[in-house]
């Protein structure tokens, strides 16, 4: 598969001296669905503002190039214009807009005959959001607002659709659900790059991943081998022992072998 | 009784005019997180504009049109001019509104300079002793026309945010810049629209208020500072808040200064807000700012 988005050593930094990422380097192919798991504070989050464009005069140094493109340190809107989609930690959404308000933001700039034809995917992959199409947007669950801000994504029809800890805050069985409908957008053909904490659920949808730890990418491989690697069962996936505890963490620095 | 509904009528004729002011106070505040201390002199600057075309014998329709369009342009400039490259260099929230203060000082002294200082009259195609007589109530018919264009004004502003593509996009950017930002909505465009349609708002109350001013450099001082006011009572983020609040002081400044003495005009409007404010610090119709981290 061609390369979608490519990375090439960026260093992004908070007040021009805090350097949330080192160097960092990734590929994401297209159609695939590629996952980022780190620990908290890893730089999970910078490194998905630094690709939308978010974060100011950032990546400081390295490249990003998006299908052939360089879209580092471009306007936040332009590189949504370009077709990456964002879905923040927070959901994003207009939380004082109604459902439906939110949904016809997503179309913005959107005047194709497929609009209905998404809006019909859409409301196939969650029915709920029909009916709560004139409430506000606050007002919802968590699980119902992580579903809009998808929606909303898909909306836009993305190239790349990235997401911030999809499953954050969600009950496991809310957060299956919007596992499942991830697996349904990239079925249906969308490129998707994901990061999470939660790495049991991530590998368990992605074809490729990349532990990241204090802004560097420290193991990379695809989801079998990652499920596979010990350190990783160890820490991420909670195989065998108390590895959650902080305690845990300890042994892990102690041996882990990257 | 006929006196009071007297002082609620004239009262709502005056907050009318602080509505729109608040109106267009509010929409900034809450687009951009910036208190507008040049929206007075925009205004007065507009006014002004409509006053010099009307001496080159325009047609009243004409020079007023032009008068709104001036000062729309000119808070728009300020907004791509002197705003943005300001947010460019992380310029402070403190920092943006001391930049509106500087603007305003510069009007002054262009307003002064070019409209000169003594006070004149600005003619108006509505008289402000020519009135009618509505049961007990007599009303002029500036008056009437003043509150009409109010009214008609906030319900086209309304009409423009709540039901219009356009309306959605404003309401989007002002709630959540960084995702209306990567829904590709054109916030920059959405924001200096804002400004624009902020200092219509006010330039309008300008035109409405000039002629029972009279007219000087200074004639929107008392006006502007009742539109903050109106702002503040009403909750600064709320558009709804704006125009109750406006309503509300006008009225009460009315019947302050029929009932107790004109002297109290402005003391006894300032003490409703003040009680306002104590019950709930976040306005009438505000809502605090979900500020997220
Ligand atoms: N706005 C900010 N200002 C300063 N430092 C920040 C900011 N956001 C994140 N950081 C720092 O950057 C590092 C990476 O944070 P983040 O990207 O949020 O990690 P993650 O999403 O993986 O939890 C952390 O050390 C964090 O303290
Ligand atoms: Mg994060």
């Amino acid at each position: 598969m061609e390369t979608l988005l490519k990375i090439a050593n960026i260093e992004t930094l908070y007040y021009d001296r805090i350097y949330a990422l080192h160097g960092l380097s990734l590929e994401v192919k297209a159609g695939e669905i590629f996952a980022v798991l780190g620990p908290n504070g890893a730089g999970k989050t910078t490194l998905l503002k630094t690709i939308a464009g978010l974060l100011k005069d950032q990546p400081k140094k390295g490249a990003i190039h998006f299908m052939g493109k360089r879209i580092h340190r471009l306007a936040p809107e332009r590189v949504a214009r370009l077709g990456i989609v964002y879905v923040p930690e927070d959901r994003g959404l207009f939380r004082e807009l109604s459902v439906k308000e939110n949904l016809d933001l997503g179309c913005w700039g959107r005047s194709d005959s497929g609009i209905t034809d998404d809006v019909e995917f859409i409301y196939q992959l969650f029915p709920i959001l029909k009916n709560r199409a004139y409430q506000q947007a606050e007002t919802l669950s968590g699980g119902e607002q992580q579903m809009l801000a998808m929606a909303r994504a898909m909306l836009r029809r993305p190239k790349l659709l990235m997401l911030d800890e999809p499953s954050l805050g969600l009950a496991p069985r809310v957060g299956r659900e919007v596992y499942e409908a991830l697996s349904k957008i990239s079925q249906a053909g969308t490129t998707i790059l994901l990061v999470e904490q939660n790495a049991k659920m991530a590998l368990r949808i992605a074809n490729f991943g990349y532990i990241m730890e204090s802004g560097r990418i420290v193991l990379e491989g695809t989801a079998q081998e990652l499920q596979e690697n010990q350190d990783v069962q160890e820490l991420y996936l909670g195989v065998g022992g108390d590895t959650v505890s902080p305690k845990g963490w300890r042994l892990y620095k102690k041996r882990r072998t990257w | 009784m006929a006196n009071f509904w007297q002082y609620v009528i004239s009262g709502l004729a005056t907050g009318a005019t602080y509505a729109l002011v608040a109106l267009g106070l509010a929409l900034i505040y809450r687009s951009s997180r910036i208190l507008h201390f040049a929206h007075g002199d925009i205004t007065t600057a507009g006014t002004f504009v409509a006053f010099t075309l009307l001496g080159l014998k325009l047609h009243y329709m004409v020079a007023f049109f032009l008068a709104l369009l001036f000062g729309a342009v000119l808070a728009m400039s300020f907004y791509f001019c002197v705003l943005i490259p300001a947010q460019r260099r992380e310029a402070s929230q403190l920092g943006q509104i001391i930049l509106t203060l500087g603007l305003g000082l510069i009007l002054q002294g262009l307003v002064a300079y070019f409209g000169g200082t003594e006070t004149q009259s600005f003619p108006f195609p509505l008289s402000d002793f020519k009135t009618y007589q509505i049961g007990e109530v007599v009303i002029s018919q500036l008056s009437l026309g003043t509150f009409g264009i109010g009214v008609l004004a906030c319900l086209l502003f309304y009409l423009l945010v709540q039901k219009t593509r356009i309306g959605l996009a404003m309401r989007a950017t002002s709630e959540n810049l960084p995702a209306a930002q990567t829904m590709g909505i054109p916030t920059r465009q959405i924001l200096a629209l804002s400004w624009g349609l902020a200092a219509l708002l006010g330039v309008l109350a300008g035109i409405f208020l000039a002629p029972a001013l009279l007219l000087d450099p200074f004639f929107m001082l008392e006006p502007f500072l009742k539109g903050f006011a109106a702002a503040i009572l009403g909750g600064l983020n709320s558009l709804p808040g704006a125009i109750v609040g406006g309503l509300i002081l006008g009225v009460a400044e009315s019947l302050a200064g029929g009932y107790v003495s004109i002297a109290f005009k402005n003391t006894f409007a300032f003490l409703i807000i003040i009680l306002v404010l104590l019950v709930r610090p976040e306005g009438l119709l505000g809502k605090e700012f979900k500020e997220r981290v």
